[in-house]
C-alpha cells in the first residue's frame, strides 16, 4: 500500500497518509490529482483505477470507495490483492463506525488524531497488519484508557463530562418551592 | 501567554472561514502562536500544538517547524505526548532530514519499555518510515521482540522485519531463525504478518526460497493452515460475510503461489487444496470472490495438473458474467496473463470478452480491448475484426490510437486476403486517421506496394476517400503517395474489383494541388503531394501544368517544400533525359519483421539511402565440450557443419571452423541482414528510389509443403519453409517442436549439421522448454545457403530432459521436398 487517503466530495482532505515519501507540495497535489480522478467516476462504474502520474503511473492502482460524503482510497501496488483492499476497506469503515458509534464525517474532522491510530492498528508500513475488528477496536481503548489516565489536570474536564453523562440524573422539578420562595427552574436542554 | 487554543476549537474556527483567504490567515496566526509556545518550552501543551500542526499540515501548510518538537515529545514519559509525537515523527519526518537519526535513541528505549503499547508505538514508527541506518541499528531489537509470546507485539515485530528486510536485504538471515515458530501462532494476526514476512523473503532471496521449501516444509503447513480455516466453520471474531479470516486466505494462497512456482513437489502437495478452495468458496459476495481470484492466479502459476486449469479458467469465464464490474475487470486482467499459455480455453469466452468492448466502463473497455487483440488469430480474424472495427468508431480517442496499431499488427498476421486487409485498412484510415500512429504510414505503403495485382483497386478507393475528406493525414499522406505512383491506373479506369470510375489527369492533378494549398496539410503531407505530383509528370501527359506547379514552390517558405521544388525544377530543366528513369515504380519493398528495428526508411523517394547496415554478428564461441559433440554428430563422413555469423563475406570451407549455434544470441525477433542491396547505387545523391530494409521472411513461398523430420518418443518436430526473396539460394526453416507425452521437456536444445556445400545459421530458440500434451510448441529459425543447389539433408541431435532423465537423440533427415533446395 502506497497511501490511504481520506476526502469528501469537494477534495477537502481529511485523511492522508503515505507510506513513501514525498514532499508536501507532491502530496497536495496527488490528493487533488485523486480527488479529479476519482470524483469523475460514475456510480456503477468499477472501482479500481490506474494511479496518476505523480503517485507511480500505471503499475500503481487506486482503489477506493464512495461512502455518503466521503470518498476512501487505497493507492497500492501490484503486489496486493484488489478485491481483498475492497474488503479492507470496508473493515476500515466499520471499525471507524464502531469506535466513533454512528461516525460521520465531523467525527472524522474533529478526532484527526484517533484516526490516525486506529488505522495505525490496521495497516503498518504499507502492509496489512490486523484485520480483526475487534481485536483492533480493543487495542484502540486500551491506548485511548491509557492516555486519559495520564492526562492529568488538563483532562479533567473531559473526565467530569463523562462522569456526568454517566450519572442517571433525576427529573428537574420545574418549580422549586421552599416556603415562600418560589424559584422557576428554566429549562436546560437534557444533558445526555 | 494564554493556554493554547485546543485542537478543537481550532478546527472549529478554520471549519468557520469562508474563503480561502479566511483559512490562511488563521492558520497563519495560529502558526505564529504555536511557534512562539514553542520557543518557549513549554512542556505541557506541546502535545496539543503538535496535534494542531499536524492538522495544518494534513490540509497542506508548511509545518516543518514542528519536527524538532516531534522529537521532544517522543522522549517525554508521558503516553500521550509519546503517542502524538510518533505519529508527528511518522507525517512530517522520512529519512531526507537528518533529524530523524536523532530518534533512532529513543525508539531503541522504547522498544524495551515495558508497556507493550509503547513498544508498539516504537514499532510502528521505524516499521513506517526506519532508514537504512536506523533499520541496521535496531534490527536486534526487532528479532529479540519478534520471538516474544505477545502476540500483540510479535506481529507489530513481523511487519517491522520486512520494512527493515526492504530497507537492508542483508539483515534478512538475521530473522531466519525467528520465522520457525511463527506460523504455528494461533493467533490471526500473528499468522498474517508472519505469512507477509515469509513472502518478503521468499521474493527477495531465491536462496530463501529454497531452504523454505526444502528445510522447513513450509507448504505442507501452510496447507494445514488452509484446511483449518476452511473447514473450521463458523467463527466470529474472524468472519467476513460468512467467510472465515478471508484475508489470511488469500495471503496463503499468494505464498503458495510463490513456492509452487517452478517446483513440481510443492505444486503436487498444492492441488488438494486448491482444488478445494476452488469449489467450496461461495461467489456470492465479494469476499469469495477474492479468494477466488487469488486461487486461480495460483493455479494458473504452479505447475498444476491441467484439469485444476480448466477449473481455473471456468472460473474466470463465470467471473466474466457476473454483474459486478469489478469481478469483471479482475477477471479480464487475469485472462490477459494467462492467455498466452492457455490460449485455447481462453478462446472459449471470447464472445464474452468481446461484449465486454460495450462495456460503458472505461477500464474494462480498456482491458477487454487488449484481450481481444491477444485471442485474435487465423479462424476468427473477420468476425473479430468486425466488431473491433466497430470498437473503434466508438471509443475514447484515447484508445484509438492502440486500437488502430492493434487492428494493423491483426491485420498483418492474419488477413485472409488482400483486399480485405486493404479494405480494413482504409477503414481504419477514415474512422481514426487523426490517431494513427506516424510510423504506420510506411508499414501501409509497403503492404500496398506488395499487393500488386490490388493496386487499381486501392488507389480508386484512396482517390474517392480523398475526395471526401483531406483532413486525416495519415489517410491523405497514404493516398497522395499511391496516386503518385499509379496515377496512371486510376486515369485509365484499370480497375477489376469495383466500378471503375472515370478520372481526368486535370481532376487527379487539381486534387493533389488543392492538398498543397490546404491549411489542413501538415508540412508533412504537402511534400508527399509534390512529390506524388511529380512523379505523375512521368505517368500524365499534362506535363507543363506541372512544371508550373513545381516552379511555384520553389519560392515556398517551407524549407522542406522549397528544396524539393528547385530538385525538381532542375530535374526538369537539366537532367530531363534522367527524369523517366528516376521517376519509375517503385520496386516491391521487402519488410523487415514488424518488431525488429525498423530500417525502413522513408519511401517518399527522396531521402537518401541508409547504407546497408553490415551488421556484424559476434561469433560466439560454444564451450569446448559442445563443439565435441558435434563434431561427434559429423560422424567423420563429409557432412560438416558450419554456421556462418558474417553473412556478406562468403565464409571460408568449413575445416575447422568451430561450430556456434547462436544459443546464446538474443537475437529473438532482430532480424539478420542479408546481403541485399537492392538498389542501383548510381544515381545522383538527393534523388533514389528504393529502400535498404532488409528481409528475412517473404510471403510463405509457393506452398512448399511442410515435413515432419522427427517424431520419436513423443517429440516431433516439423519444418517448415520460406524462400528468402533476394537471395533464392537460402531457405528458410522453422522448426517446431511439439510435445505429446504427460510430462513438460525442459533444457530442450536442438542442434543441427549440414554437409559441406552448405552454409546452416541457427538463431535462438523461442524458449527450451516443450510444454506437455501438445499446449505450445517450441520454434527455432534455421536457416541454410544452398548455392550449388544440392539436395539438402540435414542430420541432427536433440536433447532434452523429460521426466527429470537427460535425453539425447540424433536423427538423419533426408525427405526434405525438392522445392525447398531447387
Amino acid at each position: 500500500i502506497k497511501a490511504i487517503l481520506i476526502f469528501n466530495n469537494h477534495g477537502k482532505p481529511r485523511l492522508s497518509k503515505f507510506y513513501e515519501h514525498y514532499t508536501e507540495d507532491t502530496e497536495q497535489q496527488i490528493i487533488r490529482e485523486t480527488f479529479h480522478l476519482v470524483s469523475k467516476r460514475d456510480e456503477n462504474i468499477c472501482n479500481f483505477l490506474e494511479g496518476g502520474l505523480l503517485i507511480g503511473g500505471s503499475e500503481n492502482k487506486l482503489i477506493y470507495r464512495h461512502y455518503a460524503t466521503l470518498y476512501f482510497v487505497f493507492c497500492v501496488d501490484s503486489s496486493e490483492s484488489e478485491l481483498g483492499i475492497l474488503d479492507l476497506i470496508q473493515v476500515f469503515v466499520e471499525t471507524l463506525d464502531k469506535c466513533f458509534e454512528n461516525v460521520c464525517e465531523l467525527d472524522l474532522i474533529f478526532h484527526m488524531d484517533k484516526v490516525h491510530n486506529i488505522l495505525a492498528e490496521m495497516v503498518m508500513g504499507g502492509m496489512v497488519l490486523e484485520t480483526n475488528m475487534s481485536e483492533i477496536i480493543t487495542q484502540v481503548e486500551a491506548q485511548n484508557k491509557m492516555e486519559k489516565s495520564e492526562a492529568g489536570i488538563a483532562g479533567a474536564p473531559a473526565r467530569a463530562v463523562s462522569a456526568v453523562k454517566n450519572m442517571n440524573l433525576p427529573e428537574m422539578p420545574k418549580n422549586i418551592n421552599i416556603g415562600d420562595i418560589s424559584i422557576k427552574v428554566p429549562n436546560l436542554p437534557s444533558f445526555k | 501567554m494564554p493556554a493554547p487554543i485546543r485542537l478543537r476549537e481550532l478546527i472549529r474556527t478554520i471549519r468557520t472561514a469562508r474563503t480561502q483567504a479566511e483559512e490562511r490567515e488563521m492558520i497563519q496566526k495560529e502558526c505564529a502562536a504555536i511557534r512562539s509556545s514553542f520557543r518557549e518550552e513549554d512542556n505541557t501543551y506541546r502535545c496539543r500544538n503538535v496535534a494542531k500542526l499536524l492538522y495544518m499540515h494534513m490540509l497542506g501548510y508548511p509545518a516543518h517547524f514542528g519536527q524538532l518538537e516531534c522529537l521532544k515529545l517522543i522522549a517525554s514519559q508521558k503516553f500521550t505526548d509519546k503517542r502524538i509525537g510518533y505519529l508527528g515523527a511518522m507525517l512530517l519526518l522520512d529519512e531526507r532530514q537528518d533529524v530523524h537519526l536523532l530518534m533512532t535513541n529513543c525508539i531503541k528505549n522504547d522498544l524495551n519499555h515495558s508497556t507493550q503499547y509503547v513498544q508498539g508505538l516504537a514499532l510502528c514508527t521505524l516499521g513506517c518510515m526506519g532508514s537504512s541506518e536506523m533499520c541496521r541499528d535496531l534490527a536486534g531489537e526487532v528479532e529479540k521482540l519478534l520471538k516474544t509470546s505477545n502476540s500483540y507485539l510479535r506481529k507489530k515485530a513481523a511487519l517491522c522485519a520486512v520494512h527493515v528486510i526492504r530497507k537492508v536485504p542483508e539483515l534478512m538471515e538475521m530473522f531466519l531463525p525467528a520465522t520457525k515458530n511463527l506460523l504455528s501462532e494461533k493467533n490471526h494476526g500473528v499468522l498474517h504478518t508472519s505469512v507477509v514476512l515469509l513472502t518478503e523473503m521468499c521474493e527477495r532471496s531465491l536462496d530463501m526460497l529454497t531452504h523454505f521449501r526444502k528445510n522447513e516444509k513450509l507448504v505442507p503447513q501452510l496447507v494445514r493452515i488452509l484446511k483449518n480455516l476452511i473447514m473450521s466453520g463458523y467463527s466470529p471474531e474472524h468472519d467476513v460475510s460468512g467467510i472465515s479470516d478471508p484475508f489470511l486466505q488469500v495471503r496463503i494462497l499468494r505464498l503458495l503461489r510463490i513456492l509452487g512456482k517452478g517446483d513440481d513437489d510443492s505444486s503436487e502437495a498444492m492441488n488438494d487444496i486448491l482444488a478445494q478452495v476452488a469449489t467450496n468458496t461461495e461467489t456470492s459476495k465479494n469476499v469469495g470472490n477474492a479468494i477466488l481470484y487469488e486461487t486461480v492466479l495460483t493455479i494458473m502459476d504452479i505447475k498444476s495438473e491441467s484439469g485444476l486449469r480448466v477449473l481455473a479458467i471456468n472460473i474466470l469465464g463465470r467471473f466474466l458474467l457476473n454483474n459486478d464490474k469489478n469481478i469483471r475487470y479482475v477477471a479480464l486482467t487475469s485472462l490477459l496473463k494467462t492467455v498466452q499459455t492457455d490460449h485455447n480455453a481462453v478462446q472459449r469466452h471470447r464472445s464474452t470478452i468481446v461484449d465486454c468492448l460495450k462495456d460503458l466502463d472505461v477500464s474494462i473497455k480498456r482491458r477487454a480491448m487488449e484481450l481481444s487483440f491477444a485471442l485474435v488469430n487465423g479462424n476468427n480474424i473477420r468476425g473479430m475484426m468486425k466488431e473491433l472495427l466497430y470498437f473503434l468508431d466508438s471509443c475514447d480517442p484515447d484508445f484509438k490510437a492502440d486500437c488502430a496499431s492493434g487492428i494493423f499488427l491483426a491485420a498483418e498476421k492474419y488477413a485472409p486476403s488482400k483486399r480485405w486487409h486493404i479494405d480494413t485498412i482504409m477503414r481504419v484510415l477514415t474512422t481514426a486517421g487523426s490517431y494513427v500512429r506516424d510510423d504506420s504510414v510506411p508499414n501501409l505503403i509497403q503492404l500496398i506496394t506488395n499487393s500488386v495485382e490490388m493496386h487499381a483497386y486501392t488507389v480508386q478507393r484512396l482517390y474517392k476517400a480523398l475526395l471526401d475528406d483531406i483532413s486525416q493525414q495519415p489517410l491523405v499522406q497514404v493516398a497522395s503517395w499511391c496516386i503518385g505512383e499509379y496515377g496512371d491506373l486510376l486515369v485509365s479506369g484499370q480497375c477489376e474489383e469495383e466500378e471503375p470510375i472515370q478520372v481526368t489527369e486535370d481532376e487527379v492533378l487539381d486534387v493533389l494541388e488543392g492538398l498543397l494549398v490546404s491549411n489542413l496539410s501538415t508540412p508533412v503531407t504537402r511534400g508527399f503531394s509534390l512529390t506524388a505530383i511529380m512523379k505523375l509528370s512521368t505517368r500524365f501527359s499534362s506535363v507543363n501544368r506541372i512544371k508550373k506547379v513545381v516552379s511555384i514552390y520553389g519560392s515556398s517558405i517551407d524549407v522542406e517544400l522549397q528544396q524539393r521544388a528547385v530538385e525538381y525544377n532542375a530535374l526538369f530543366k537539366k537532367y530531363d533525359h534522367m527524369r523517366p528513369a528516376l521517376l519509375e515504380r517503385m520496386p516491391i519493398m521487402e519488410k523487415t519483421a514488424a518488431n525488429g528495428p525498423a530500417e525502413i526508411v522513408q519511401t517518399n523517394g527522396e531521402t537518401e539511402p541508409s547504407i546497408p547496415d553490415t551488421k556484424h554478428l559476434p561469433s560466439i564461441i560454444q564451450p569446448a565440450n559442445q563443439a565435441n559433440d558435434l563434431l561427434d554428430l559429423l560422424g567423420g563422413n563429409d557432412v560438416v557443419p558450419v554456421i556462418q555469423t558474417n553473412v556478406n563475406t562468403k565464409p571460408a570451407s568449413a575445416g575447422g571452423e568451430l561450430l556456434d549455434l547462436l544459443g546464446d544470441l538474443s537475437l529473438t525477433g532482430a532480424p539478420t541482414p542479408t546481403p541485399a542491396p537492392s538498389l542501383p547505387v548510381s544515381q545522383p545523391p538527393f534523388l533514389l528510389d528504393g529502400l535498404t530494409s532488409q528481409s528475412l521472411f517473404n510471403d510463405i513461398a509457393a506452398g512448399i509443403p511442410p515435413m515432419t523430420a522427427y517424431n520419436k518418443n513423443g517429440l516431433k518436430i516439423e519444418f517448415t519453409f520460406e524462400r528468402s526473396n533476394p537471395n533464392p539460394n537460402i531457405a528458410v526453416i522453422t522448426i517446431h517442436a511439439s510435445n505429446s507425452t504427460e510430462a513438460d521437456m525442459t533444457d530442450f536444445v536442438f542442434q543441427a549439421a549440414v554437409p559441406k556445400t552448405f552454409q546452416l545459421q541457427l538463431l535462438s530458440p523461442s524458449s527450451n522448454v516443450v510444454p506437455a500434451l501438445n499446449q505450445g510448441s517450441v520454434t527455432q529459425v534455421i536457416r541454410i545457403l544452398n548455392p550449388q543447389k544440392q539436395q539438402l539433408r540435414m542430420r541432427v541431435k536433440l536433447t532434452y530432459t523429460h521426466k527429470g532423465s537427460p535425453v539425447q537423440d540424433l536423427a538423419e533427415v533426408n525427405n526434405f521436398p525438392p522445392q525447398s533446395w531447387q
